[in-house]
């Protein structure tokens, strides 16, 4: 099978209109999908945005967030998944945690770096004109250093989107059972198919940080 | 898909295990290792020279960036399966590279805009102090941006060489994951300890690995400056 | 003599930065550019050895049209020393000092005893030979700047505000080693400054400009002061206060230096022969 071949496959087969309804249809997995990414996402940003901007504020700490980031980076998401369903029993649970585990190390560095490396001319000014720790790192470091933040964003939902592919091997459904499935039957079109429509959520999500970063960050920071 | 029952009474880690298959594990390791950091070489000797030229003329950088972040975007599982048809499926020779050649892109979409924004951290008084001294455009690439941008490229192939150590694993779910394979072993028969021992050798190769590229930039670059960068 | 006749610079968006000047920098002799922000003294500057080409008109050294020249051979030929110095962070000072004559294919040996040498004549220490650039304070990174500059001996020098950015205790230092420097070496320098104090003490003839690029008058130091052309350079001078300072300044400078150096200054015929 050529690569011709495959993308004609895959053209068949995400076209069927039997594959756009029902529990096993695209919408719902596509749901499926976008849910378990988003709630990963959503806790790793709100466990990994406030200590990278305290550490990267107080300038303290900062070895020890980057060996944790460093070391999350490195742990297997998919032998973590399934230690995870051998200890516990499938469901949610073994899903979220390695994703959490993909998504913080991104946000977390970035965030830190992003506030640590604000130029201390800035820091000093609006120390002058009166503001206080908060105000400073909410006010000036945070806006300075969005830029970086949302970097660390934007990779961490791509590779947690790329990622949950693996909640299939959890049976909580995604776009990774077309993968998987299509994998056990030897069903190449329904593989190659349910891998262009993730290439797709990740490029929406690409596209999205791009209107989200029109929006957050200021125009004398872009470039 | 079988459900995994909860493994009431049995450790989580049975260590007379470990010792019945020392063997196993050095050969899956070595293997492991292969199959995580050709891609980084192989990326790197394609990253260098592209990336020089997306510095030369700017027009390509726009996009190449493109291309390497949806590559970046591709989860692993669904390359190796695409690469499946040319380079086959298992563990060893040819088949190694149903693994190697996705891996390599993988790297690839991490290092080239490394390199990129290496080659473009030099300061501008840098660049134009080269110019003015009389260096060409090629000579200045090579013997001033270039070894400046290596901090920056280094910080990049340690992404990626953690990145990849890890994504190997997956491969196991076309039966060629070197230490990932023992996942799918210890799943299956609802058994902890293989399962823990791979993700403990799987973070130490991948710690080792950051440790020695560190090593290495420290050796290459002993003009920056050391401390909080 | 760097030669310009009518030369005129419009950047791509229009901004006209040079606009029909008419310049000599006389041989052996330190040619002060100096004006308001803006108002081309860098393209000027640029334009000689080709990092910015002109518009219209034509430069010459020594009666060579420098376009007639290819780049990288022409700039190597000439010293360039900027702001911020630009030292390559990856290479040793001694190397940094090397660069062109290693461009030009010295002997190693050779290129690094003449970079040891520079960096005595210019005020530093040889221990500091193997050091990276991070490891300088500023002032002596520009030191390292301008031995860079002199290390492959170019008649010519071109300097952009080469100490604007140390601290005035060490630009006072930097300025004295220069003028020292200079009547050694007898180079033909074209010095951009935006401060007027610099350019009346450093230049044997000061040529200001004004905003658009033209060029407001160009004489002696003491011409300068004595007559200003139009009241564009009195009011750049300071208006009459500032004229006032910056003679009583100069009679103060001449008194500090020992004569010799100073007096040969305004001769402009003997340093052209
Ligand atoms: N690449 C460029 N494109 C368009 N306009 C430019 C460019 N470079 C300089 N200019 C404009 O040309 C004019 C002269 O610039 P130049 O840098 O020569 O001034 P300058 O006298 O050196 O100023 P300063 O004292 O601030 O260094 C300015 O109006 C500047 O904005
Ligand atoms: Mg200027």
């Amino acid at each position: 099978m050529n690569l011709a071949d495959q993308i004609r496959a895959a053209w068949t087969w995400l076209t069927a209109s039997a594959h756009w309804s029902g529990g096993e249809g695209i919408p719902h997995r596509l749901l499926e999908h976008l849910g378990y990414s988003a709630l990963a996402l959503v806790i790793a940003a709100l466990i990994a945005l406030p200590l990278g901007a305290l550490v990267g504020h107080t300038g303290r700490g900062g070895f020890a967030v980057v060996t944790v980031a460093n070391f999350a980076r490195a742990i297997p998401t998919l032998g973590l998944l399934l230690l995870v369903v051998t200890v516990t029993s499938i469901g949610l649970t073994p899903v979220i945690i390695p994703l959490i585990a993909l998504a913080t190390p991104p946000i977390l560095v970035n965030t830190y770096e992003g506030v640590r490396g604000v130029d201390p001319d800035i820091k000093d000014a609006a120390r002058g004109m009166g503001m206080t720790g908060t105000g400073i790192l909410l006010k000036a470091e945070v806006p300075v250093a969005m830029p970086l933040i949302l970097l660390g964003l934007r990779t961490a939902a791509i590779q947690v989107v790329a990622t949950a592919t693996i909640a299939a091997y959890a049976g909580i459904g995604g776009l990774g059972r077309y993968i998987v499935d299509g994998l056990a039957r030897k069903d190449y079109p329904s593989v190659v198919g349910g891998s262009v429509l993730v290439v797709l959520l990740a490029v929406i999500v690409q596209l999205a940080f791009v209107g989200i970063r029109r929006a957050v960050v200021s125009r004398g920071l872009r470039n | 898909m079988t459900l995994a029952a909860a493994n009431g009474g049995e450790p989580l880690i049975r260590w007379d295990w470990i010792g019945d298959h020392t063997g196993q594990l050095a050969d899956l390791t070595a293997h492991h290792l292969k199959l995580a950091l050709l891609p980084i070489l192989f990326g790197l000797i394609v990253a260098i020279p592209l990336g020089l030229l997306c510095a030369r003329w700017r027009w390509l950088y726009p996009p190449t960036l493109g291309v390497a972040n949806v590559l970046y975007g591709l989860p692993s599982l669904a390359l190796f399966m695409l690469c499946i048809p040319y380079f086959g499926i298992g563990s060893g020779g040819r088949a190694d590279f149903t693994i190697i050649v996705p891996l390599t892109l993988f790297s690839l979409s991490v290092l080239v805009p490394n390199v990129v924004d290496g080659l473009r951290s030099v300061p501008d008084p840098v660049r134009q102090a080269a110019t003015a001294m009389g260096f060409g455009t090629l000579r200045r690439l090579i013997q001033v941006e270039l070894p400046i941008a290596v901090p920056v490229v280094i910080a990049g192939a340690r992404v990626a060489a953690v990145s990849s150590i890890s994504l190997v694993s997956v491969g196991t779910l076309i039966g060629n994951g070197g230490l990932g394979q023992l996942f799918v072993d210890g799943y299956s028969r609802d058994f902890t300890t293989p399962i823990i021992v791979s993700c403990v050798l799987i973070i130490v190769l991948a710690l080792v690995s950051d440790g020695v590229l560190v090593a290495a930039q420290r050796l290459l670059t002993p003009w920056a400056r050391r401390g909080t960068r | 003599m760097i030669q310009f006749d009518g030369v005129t610079k419009r950047y791509a968006d229009g901004t006209v930065a040079v606009d029909d000047l008419t310049l000599q920098i006389p041989t052996g002799q330190i040619t002060v550019l100096v004006g308001p922000s803006g108002c081309g003294k860098t393209t000027t500057l640029r334009m000689i050895n080709r990092l910015i080409e002109p518009t219209s008109g034509t430069i010459t050294i020594d009666g060579e049209d420098v376009r007639a020249q290819d780049p990288a051979r022409l700039r190597r030929g000439i010293g360039y020393v900027i702001q911020h110095a630009g030292l390559f962070p990856h290479r040793t000072i001694v190397d940094n000092i090397a660069t062109v004559p290693y461009l030009l294919g010295w002997d190693k040996k050779k290129a690094r005893t003449t970079a040891l040498e520079l960096m005595e004549r210019v005020g530093l220490d040889t221990k500091m030979a193997k050091r990276y650039p991070y490891q300088l304070s500023g002032g002596q990174q520009q030191r390292v700047g301008v031995a860079r500059a002199l290390a492959a001996d170019p008649p010519v020098m071109l300097m952009d505000e080469p100490f604007s950015a140390v601290d005035p205790i060490v630009r006072k230092s930097l300025q004295e080693e220069f003028i020292r420097l200079q009547s050694e070496l007898r180079k033909t320098i074209a010095f951009v400054t935006h401060d007027i104090d610099e350019a009346i003490k450093l230049g044997h003839t000061v040529a200001v400009f004004k905003v658009g690029g033209v060029l407001a008058q160009h004489s002696t130091p003491d011409e300068l002061l004595a007559e200003p052309a139009d009241d564009f350079v009195r009011e750049f001078l300071g208006g009459e206060k500032g004229l006032k300072r910056l003679r009583f300044n100069r009679d103060l400078d001449r008194q500090d230096e020992p004569g010799a150096e100073r007096q040969d200054k305004p001769d402009v015929e003997a340093a052209e022969r």
